[in-house]
């Protein structure tokens, strides 16, 4: 069973990064949303760099939702689905190991990029390493609140707007606690621990309900 | 190994496709199901992988001992939608499925040069005919072995030399006391009992 979900992982990596694999996709949107977010705010650096940490989490949520559509449709279309759903490995796991791969392709690619983009608003470095710790947990708890909207729009084409009305209400609890982190950490601020746990929790608490409800979903499609 | 239809009914949009379905297959032997396009012919292949809910009667596979298995697991589907993907190599995506169906039996090249496709072995599926990719997707039946063969239209967009190939498969493997249930259209050249569905 783990060969199995390790060749799956390593096989959705492969895909991510070949040609129509969503790998750039997501933080190239990311580049954009942070690149062109001063000309409409002005160039006032103590304004950006306060909004900074918010804008960075703001901004991941929303390269988020792109290509979380294809999580599962890529796979529902060509039969692949059906074919690991005769491989003997449970469902959970295939959706969590999915989750999993698409994650590191396009999730954890966006925590690693946040400082960088963060230095063009002018974020201190203190926060910009926060708003990135804050972003690797953060992420996967937004992937795996994903994967159900992707589950449960797999059989729709153009299931995308479907899809964010669906979860970005899920996603609402974890912005509130990733901006938190991200704002806790800050010079000055009181206590960065607290938040980052509670995030990290959510992050947890997703990829059990992403990758039990996903798998629901999935099993239930006509 | 034994495969046995007792009752079984599917509905699929609301329609009740067919009901009362019942027949076996033993070891050795294989099913031609037959019957009018739109008459259930997938949707039993479905069933029968495990993949498909009826609405009632039952589908289970009997081990020489009269225990049951687990159909998805026991069980080939090549069907219309080939889970060939088109962005990996014809090597990578055999390599796939022999891990990710396990059993692994003979080599994605060895796989491929039995269906006389070995000279793709290291393209994209992207490039690949349809006849051809049709033989990738049939390849996954000797990456891995499973007595249960679930073909849907096997021999749809192959040559004649492709189709000569895919009987002689069919019939080694129930030499070797697999079991096929396969729908289409035409004669498959091996020996069958045919299952009708619908009127037609």
């Amino acid at each position: 069973m783990t060969r199995a979900l390790l060749a799956l992982v390593g096989r959705d990596l492969k895909l991510a990064t070949r040609i129509g694999g969503g790998f750039s996709l997501g933080i190239v949107f990311y580049l954009a949303l942070v690149a062109i977010l001063p000309f409409a705010v002005g160039p006032d650096l103590n304004l950006l760099s306060r909004i900074g940490p918010a804008v960075l989490w703001l901004g991941a949520l929303l390269s988020t939702l792109i290509g979380l559509d294809r999580l599962f449709q890529a796979d529902e279309e060509d039969g692949s689905l059906d074919l690991m759903r005769m491989s003997g490995v449970p469902l959970e796991a295939i959706v969590a190991a999915k989750g999993m791969a698409h994650w590191l392709a396009s999730g954890l690619p966006l925590a690693v990029a946040a400082p960088l983009f963060g230095l063009m608003l002018g974020v201190e470095p203190l926060a910009l390493l926060g708003t990135a710790g804050s972003l690797v947990p953060g992420t996967i708890a937004l992937t795996f609140t994903g994967a159900i909207g992707a589950a449960l729009t797999v059989s729709l084409r153009r299931g995308g707007m479907l899809l964010s009305i669906l979860v970005v209400p899920l996603m609402v609890p974890i912005l509130i606690f990733g901006a938190a982190t991200a704002e806790a950490s800050r010079p000055g601020a009181l206590n960065f621990t607290l938040p980052f746990l509670a995030l990290t929790a959510l992050a947890l608490a997703a990829v059990v309900a992403g990758s039990v409800v996903g798998a629901a979903a999935l099993r239930a499609r006509p | 190994m034994r495969l046995i239809v007792s009752e079984l009914a599917c509905e699929r949009g609301g329609r009740v496709l067919f009901s009362g379905m019942g027949f076996a297959v033993a070891k050795g032997e294989a099913a031609m199901l037959t019957g009018p396009n739109g008459a259930g012919k997938t949707s039993l292949l479905s069933i029968l992988a495990g993949l498909l809910k009826p609405l009632s009667g039952a589908a289970r596979l009997e081990d020489a001992r009269g225990e049951e298995s687990d159909l998805s697991e026991e069980a080939h589907l090549v069907g219309h939608r080939d889970g060939v993907k088109s962005q990996l190599l014809v090597s990578e995506n055999l390599q796939f499925c022999q891990k990710l169906l396990g059993s692994p039996w003979l080599s994605p090249r060895e796989a491929l040069a039995t269906l006389g496709l070995e000279h793709v072995l290291g393209l994209p599926c992207a490039y690949l005919s349809s006849g051809q990719r049709r033989r990738v997707a049939l390849a996954r039946l000797l990456v891995s072995r499973r007595p249960l063969w679930l073909l849907d239209e096997p021999t749809a967009a192959l040559d004649l030399a492709s189709r000569a190939l895919l009987t002689k498969l069919m019939a080694d493997h129930l030499a070797s006391g697999g079991l096929i249930v396969a729908a289409s259209h035409e004669p498959l050249g091996i020996a069958t009992q045919e299952i009708r569905i619908g009127e037609g």
